[in-house]
């Protein structure tokens, strides 16, 4: 009955898998890079519009250097991580709320699908004469950009939770709050994540979008007025950044999932 | 690791005997690592026959019809049955699958409703789960998110019993079921055997009054079932629970039970009522006595004739 311990990889062969795991994406954008760069030192690519990674390397550092970059930075941040956050503190209750109650599900169910497939950026006008054109208006599209995945996702999380558990809980005289704390929200994790993931795509979006539509900071509005200008390298330093936001934001919420789930696998 | 449930009974029931009646749970005695709650009762003869009136559960007249919520249609799984069963004794139930036998089961343990008849456990009308009866599902059903400690004691922790006396308790019936080593895994990392023995100390720690069990060894190997059954045994002969079993194995039914019920097809009436007068506790070779194998011939008998009504024969 005692466990055997798990088989270890020797040391070369840990390396290796490694490797295998981040080393095989790490190379196709570095030989994506190199030929980018190669393409346009040869002259087959004119750099006027596509830059070239060197350009946008010395652009990047142009940037930082003189401090606008990390005012735009800061700015997109603040809007995001207020906006998410809002949207979290928000979308989860309210989706457990709807997922929970049969007649809650009933009465909004599909003014949530209605609000979850309406593009949020048309209402960024309406945002901006209701929040005025500062970071109000910005985390008000965020926050309605991020917060329908979370609700959706938690009320299928509450509609899908295990009849028999459900009945184990019921057996053992489980109380309405007691089947809630103990078999649906641990059931809800998986779908927790994936809406957290969901919903920090489409807040990224928001900033971007907002950012874009009016204001003057933020990644956005940095990227919208170097295209303006043909700043081709400094547009690019700008959706690289979110990019890199976005896989670090991508890789924490499933580093943490890995990590809630863990009695998937562990012994 | 394993050692054999009689020889702890044979060493706990004497210092179970001085420690007193009262009290619902008696804490380990030095010398024992751990002690079964059930076993300050060990000593006491069961009540021989005891008086139906005396009764556990009483059944008159139920039946259970399931309603399809989309077309309303009516299936109807168990009809009029009148069962009384005495204090401690041990009746299982047999019959083709899907003829109601888990239906009634869960109507005993208060989680589906009733659509006819009277359904009483110790006095009082069944109309939903109490801490008086504790179930062994057919499936495993553990909660996947809880090591097997942790899905011990979860019936424990609903009633709010403190988490260092639920897992004083759990302790000894993880020894029980023989998962000691194991207790931190998750069920993803156990066998179906070894989930279904989670299952059953999940029940046990609750010390019901009436333990339901749905198959409970159904998905277990030969030879672990046997050892098993055999727990189950030790168990019953020394606590007397009152236990309502049901079963696919007609050997398993006769070693165990007092009384078997034979289901009709769905919907599932009582076709025959078997008394099973072999000694208690049971002989080492009970399954080799002629009366055994008589029993077990007139009951496979009666199951294959609700099996023709079916047409599968
Ligand atoms: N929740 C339900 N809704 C509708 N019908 C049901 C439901 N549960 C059971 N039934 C039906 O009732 C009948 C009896 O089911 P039950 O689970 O009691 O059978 P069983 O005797 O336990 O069978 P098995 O030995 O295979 O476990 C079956 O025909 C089944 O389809
Ligand atoms: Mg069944």
């Amino acid at each position: 009955m005692s466990a055997t311990p798990a088989i270890r990889l020797p040391p070369g062969r840990r390396v290796w898998r490694w490797f295998l795991d981040y080393g095989t994406g790490a190379a196709v954008i570095l030989g994506l890079l190199l030929a980018w760069e190669l393409a346009v030192r040869s002259g087959t690519v004119n750099p006027m519009f596509s830059s070239s990674p060197s350009r946008i390397l010395v652009a990047g550092i142009d940037i930082a250097r003189d401090g606008s970059l990390a005012r735009h930075l800061l700015s997109s941040g603040y809007t995001f991580f207020v906006g998410f956050g809002l949207a979290i503190v928000a979308g989860v209750p309210i989706g457990v709320f709807i997922g929970w109650y049969g007649w809650a599900n009933r009465a909004f169910s599909p003014l949530v699908s209605a609000f979850y497939t309406t593009p949020r950026i048309a209402m960024m006008p309406l945002f901006i004469i209701w929040f005025g054109l500062g970071l109000g208006s910005k985390v008000a599209l965020v926050f309605l950009s991020a917060v329908f995945p979370l609700i959706v996702n938690m009320q299928v999380a509450m509609q899908n939770i295990d009849r028999d558990l459900k009945r184990v809980g019921d057996a053992y005289g489980a109380s309405q709050w007691q089947l809630f704390r103990t078999i649906a929200l641990p059931a809800s994790v998986p779908f927790l994540l994936t809406g957290l993931r969901l919903a920090m795509g489409r807040g990224l979006l928001g900033v971007v979008a907002a950012e874009v539509f009016g204001g003057s900071e933020g990644i956005g509005y940095l990227i919208e007025y170097a295209g303006a200008t043909f700043r081709i390298d400094v547009v690019f330093v700008g959706v690289f950044l979110i990019a890199l936001f976005g896989i670090a934001m991508d890789r924490g919420l499933y580093a943490l999932s890995r990590r809630l789930d863990s009695w998937k696998t562990a012994g | 690791m394993f050692r054999s449930l009689k020889a702890r009974l044979d060493f706990a029931v004497p210092a179970a005997a001085t420690a007193g009646a009262s009290g619902l749970y008696r804490p380990p005695v030095a010398g024992t690592s751990h002690a079964l709650p059930f076993q300050r009762q060990g000593g006491e003869p069961a009540p021989a026959g005891a008086s139906r009136s005396n009764g556990a559960l009483a059944a008159t007249g139920v039946s259970i019809a399931y309603t399809n919520s989309s077309t309303g249609e009516v299936t109807p799984a168990v009809s009029q049955i009148d069962l009384t069963v005495a204090k401690g004794e041990f009746v299982s139930i047999v019959g083709l699958s899907g003829c109601g036998k888990s239906s009634f089961l869960n109507a005993v343990a208060g989680l589906t409703a009733i659509s006819g008849g009277t359904l009483v456990a110790g006095g009082v009308p069944i109309t939903r789960p109490g801490p008086d009866r504790a179930v062994v599902f057919q499936r495993p059903s553990l909660l996947p998110w809880r090591t097997v400690l942790g899905n011990v004691i979860y019936g424990l922790e609903l009633q709010g019993i403190p988490k260092r006396e639920a897992h004083r308790r759990a302790a000894a019936y993880i020894d029980l079921v023989q998962l000691g080593g194991v207790e931190h895994f998750y069920p993803a990392a156990l066998s179906g055997g070894m989930q279904q023995r989670v299952n059953l100390a999940r029940a046990l720690v609750c010390d019901p009054d009436i333990l339901l069990l749905d198959e409970p060894f159904g998905a277990l190997d030969a030879i672990t079932r046997e050892t098993m059954q055999k727990e189950l045994l030790g168990i019953w002969e020394t606590t007397r629970k009152t236990v309502l079993m049901v079963t696919h194995q007609i050997d398993e039914a006769i070693l165990l039970s007092d009384r078997i019920l034979v289901f009709s097809d769905r919907p599932a009436r009582i076709l025959a009522e078997i008394v099973v007068e072999l000694p208690r506790p049971r002989p080492a070779n009970v399954k080799a006595l002629p009366a055994f194998t008589r029993l077990e011939t007139r009951i496979w008998e009666l199951i294959q004739e609700t099996a023709r009504g079916r047409g599968r024969l």
